[in-house]
């Protein structure tokens, strides 16, 4: 069959990528891999290549690397126009153009948002902008904040204790840092994980010297006269004096340049289907409009076909792949994105790793290990069955709960396994946050059945 | 310089890169794993042997940046090191 | 009694080459003939199960009617020392690896092996540059065999001197892993008894001569635990340092002897690796993959009915897990029968995986890169002067007993 539509867009076709980060790099790898000779432009707003995040947080932090130097190694030369340092600021579909901030326009026949998420920025415009508050997300950020604690601050204060949060107090702690990390929950990690798992997170910090303070909300953050961060105020009327302040309050997700633009695009993402296209406003798919990464909302078939969200480095990955996959497919094909969840975090010397939405269950059971001793598998359910899993120091076990998530199989686990423990014998409450209050951390979003985001529309994002 | 990635999801603690190329690699806890994501050149030859002998092969190191290594550099790096990690 | 292909896989007669009976077993990715264990021999159900809490590796757990020619033997020598964490399920195992890694590996010594690789340079230069008659070379006697040895002395602080009279013990314990039990199993389960109690009692007395005067050494930091919160018995101490000894020994040396074994026979991989050093690396992984040392792991049983592709394996049951026959899979690995030290793919499961993977792994790794460099660049024109060579008898710990070859000469270091 020669000369089909997808033979002359692989021959020759335009397709950009919006997003230079790790989905739009994955993605025009893979655009390549599969024989794509056309035209190739990634469009990033930041004005560096493809860097990886997750060593800002963690390597950089403590001396082993620096934020400057975490370039993502590329599979294979992907021969692109690259327009870094400028963003996109707009989309035209019907012209199939992209509006850059600086006034140009690139014309496309495919086209790849992986424009992904920023840091949450503190509430509070002129406290945020106090010398010595930071936020981390970018290289700069990372860089920034590594050179303020290796000038040996007398107290960092970490706001939030999602993964990020606690990950930066981790890095303190093991510089000698002294670090108060203050948490609206009852607990860190609760969020994504649960108050039970939440507990051995709270006695991590403990343990490790962090001055935790939960169930407390920062008010206020007051500076100096030379406009320097010197002191933070809590809900509970106690303050602290701190020279360095980072806000690790999560994320937002980079949409607002596709406002107007018809494209399903909100504060909870971009909504495409689990072939990675993008819906328009009125839920019917686009055809030329392919979403990967952060940003990308999609329904997920073991998950009831809820849209999720997954600020999750392996799903950014394997979804710019599949997107990248059916850019150059036709309709019969294309594959769907069914990528588990899977996430990880390395703290106060421990790895905790998990598969699947423990944010889904209701329940959860130790059915391997100690919480005491900090090395534990514990699973989550949800109506019956098996839906997460997490686990501390005790990874190699996972890939079994994984099968198990993806098989449906039932919960509470009705087998004895190895290292069983007294506090494995049966399910305990979950014991999750009400879902209506936000959370930090990289975790899983559900957010329905809709593929339109209609808030985005009718109320814009505000504070 | 030779940039590398670790997919932390499929790493187990096997800790392989970690013995072979201390330099670059080193376990954070038991089972936790930190590197340095640009490593110097004069530790190519090591972290072809990390990136060889990861038992779960979850070691990108860059396509490019291998491709320059001399065949026959100090302690020799393999030619078929930087293709054996894209698994 | 073993009928048919289990019978054939241990069968010495299919020593040199079993990977036609694992292709055979493959078609019954679930073997099991009534009596004998169940098992696995295709790479993801095998991969699986490596990772399944499920399974035990404990021999209390094995249902007393199992019927596993390979558990008998060894419940015997039990009574001399505890077991191994080889044969521990968590949280036993864990604390007891993690306690052993901590003067062998990161994150407590993360420079131990890699400030060995000068020594290991040494050794290999020297044990080449002793061969003899270049005519007339068996690589396991001169070389394959001394070299790790050699190592794994210096490493736990064994004195080499001693080395024939713990040979002896390690030689009858490996060979009490051997499913046949030859002529007289009672005689053979006196025998490894004996060499347990003797090698227990040989290393209690080089551990307490540590405990007065340590060392750098393994056992040294092992005995005096320092800086440790755990500490471990005496007798884990002896079921740990034995377990280190005999794995330090019978291994290795099939490793690097099947490897020369398939570089003679692929005479232009061998030239490619004189002439590129570097290839070595990926090679051993694939030697790995090719001709595991350690052919299939026969300790593990369910602690629960489990089912694996619709078979039902009760509880208690003996499981092997053949872990060359899933490195042959062709659902796993393209052209599976073909060395290509090339290959992109190469996940092999020669180590194990989960827990209980190879706790030598480094060593054995930087062993046989080096042992295979060093002798293809400076064995002139090698040759296999019997091919096969004849095999030890083990079915597990498989390799060649001797491995003759010859060569025009040997170049200098």
């Amino acid at each position: 069959m020669p000369d089909t539509a997808t033979d002359r867009l692989k021959a020759d076709g335009r397709i950009v990528v919006v997003g230079a980060s790790l989905a739009g790099l994955r993605g025009a790898e893979t655009l390549r891999e599969k024989g794509f000779k056309g035209s190739l432009t990634m469009i990033g707003d930041e004005p560096h290549e493809p860097y990886d995040r997750p060593p800002l947080s963690k390597q950089a932090l403590l001396g082993m690397g620096s934020a400057e130097r975490t370039a993502l190694p590329r599979r294979r030369d992907i021969d692109a126009e690259w327009r870094l340092g400028v963003a996109a600021s707009g989309l035209d579909m019907a012209a199939r153009r992209v509006r850059l901030a600086d006034g140009d326009e690139v014309p496309y026949d495919r086209l790849l948002i992986a424009t992904g998420v920023r840091a949450r920025p503190w509430p509070n415009q002129a406290e945020g902008e106090l010398d010595g508050v930071f936020v981390l997300r970018t290289r700069e950020d990372g860089a920034a904040l590594a050179r303020r604690l290796n000038a040996g601050p007398r107290r960092v204060l970490v706001i939030g204790a999602g993964f990020t949060g606690s990950e930066i107090a981790s890095a303190c702690r093991e510089r000698g840092v002294e670090v108060t990390v203050a948490e609206r929950a009852d607990a860190p990690l609760v969020g994504a994980l649960g108050g039970v798992i939440g507990a051995v997170a709270a006695e991590l910090h403990r343990e490790n010297g962090v001055d935790l303070r939960t169930g407390v909300m920062v008010t206020a953050l007051e500076g100096d006269a030379t406009g320097r961060v010197r002191a933070a105020h809590f809900s509970d009327s106690t303050s602290l004096e701190c020279d360095v302040v980072v806000v690790s309050l999560g994320a937002q997700r980079n949409t607002e340049w596709l406002s107007g633009s018809g494209l399903g695009a909100g504060p909870r993402g971009i909504a495409c289907d689990a072939g990675c296209r993008a819906f328009d406003i009125r839920g019917i798919v686009t055809d030329d409009i392919f979403v990967a990464g952060d940003v990308a909302r999609s329904p997920h078939p073991l998950f009831g076909y809820q849209f999720l969200s997954l600020e999750h480095w392996g799903n950014a990955v394997s979804q710019a792949e599949t997107a990248a996959h059916n850019m150059l497919s036709e309709s019969t094909e294309r594959r769907p994105h069914i990528w588990v969840p899977a996430f990880w975090s390395s703290q106060f010397g421990v790895s905790i790793k998990s598969v699947g939405v423990p944010s889904m269950g209701t329940e959860i059971m130790i059915t391997q290990g100690s919480r005491a001793e900090r090395r534990f598998t514990g699973v989550y359910g949800y109506q019956g069955r098996v839906i997460g899993a997490v686990t501390f120091d005790n990874s190699r076990w996972l890939q079994f709960y994984q099968q198990q998530i993806e098989a449906t199989a039932p919960f509470p686990p009705p087998f004895p396994t190895v290292d069983r423990r007294p506090e494995g014998q049966k399910p305990l409450p979950a014991d999750f946050p009400d879902p209506s209050l936000p959370t930090h951390g990289p975790t899983v979003t559900l957010s329905g059945y809709s593929p339109a985001d209609r808030r985005m529309t009718f109320h814009p994002a505000g504070h | 310089m030779l940039r590398l990635v670790v997919d932390l999801n499929r790493c187990q603690g096997y800790a392989q890169c970690a013995f072979l190329a201390p330099e670059v690699f080193a376990m954070h806890g038991d089972e936790g794993l930190l590197y340095d994501p640009q490593a110097q050149d004069a530790h190519r030859a090591r972290v072809a042997q990390a990136v060889a002998a990861c038992p779960v092969q979850a070691i990108l190191v860059d396509e490019l940046d291998m491709a320059a290594t001399a065949p026959g550099a100090p302690g020799g790096a393999a030619p078929a090191a930087g293709e054996a990690s894209d698994a | 009694m073993k009928q048919g292909i289990l019978s054939d896989i241990l069968d010495y007669a299919n020593r040199a080459n079993p990977y036609p009976l694992y292709e055979e077993l493959r078609k019954t990715p679930v073997f099991h003939d009534g009596e004998g264990p169940y098992v696995i021999s295709t790479y993801y159900d095998i991969q699986s199960l490596l990772h399944d809490p499920r399974l035990s590796s404990e021999a209390r757990n094995l249902a007393a009617s199992a019927g596993d020619p390979l558990a008998e033997g060894e419940d015997e020598g039990a009574a001399a020392l505890p077991p191994s964490f080889l044969k521990l399920d968590p949280p036993e195992h864990d604390r007891l690896r993690r306690m052993t890694n901590r003067p062998f590996g990161p994150p407590h010594s993360p420079h131990r092996i890699d400030d060995m690789r000068e020594d290991l340079h040494g050794i290999v230069g020297n044990l080449i540059d002793n061969l003899g008659d270049p005519g007339n070379i068996d690589l396991v006697d001169q070389f394959a065999y001394p070299f790790p040895v050699t190592m794994i002395c210096r490493l736990l602080g064994v004195p080499r001197e001693d080395e024939p009279r713990f040979h002896v013990w390690a030689d009858t314990l490996a060979a009490s892993l051997d499913p046949d039990p030859g002529a007289d199993p009672k005689e053979r389960d006196k025998t490894t008894h004996d060499a347990r109690m003797e090698l227990g009692m040989y290393l209690a007395g080089l551990i307490e001569e540590r405990r007065k005067n340590p060392g750098e050494d393994m056992l040294s930091q092992l005995a005096v635990g320092h800086g440790q919160d755990e500490t471990m018995s005496t007798m884990e101490l002896l079921s740990t340092a034995a377990l280190l000894l005999i794995a330090g020994h019978e291994t290795t040396v099939n490793l690097i002897t099947n490897g020369m074994l398939t570089l003679l026979r692929n005479p232009d991989v061998l030239r490619q690796l004189r002439e590129t050093p570097g290839l070595a690396v990926p090679m051993v992984e694939e030697l790995l993959r090719f001709e595991p040392p350690v052919q299939l792991l026969p300790q593990r049983t369910p602690l629960v009915d489990i089912e694996v592709r619709g078979v039902t394996i009760p509880k208690g049951s003996s499981m092997w897990l053949v872990l060359a026959s899933g490195n042959r899979d062709p659902n796993r690995f393209e052209n599976p029968d073909r060395f290509d030290p090339y290959r992109k793919d190469i996940q092999h499961l020669g180590l194990g995986s989960g827990i209980h993977s190879c706790f030598g792994a480094p060593l054995a790794r930087l062993e046989a890169q080096l042992a295979l460099t060093e002798l293809a660049r400076r064995l002139e024109n090698p040759r296999l002067i019997e091919d096969p060579p004849p095999y030890r008898q083990n079915a597990v710990l498989r390799g060649p007993r001797h491995l003759r070859i010859t060569c025009d000469g040997v170049r200098p270091a």
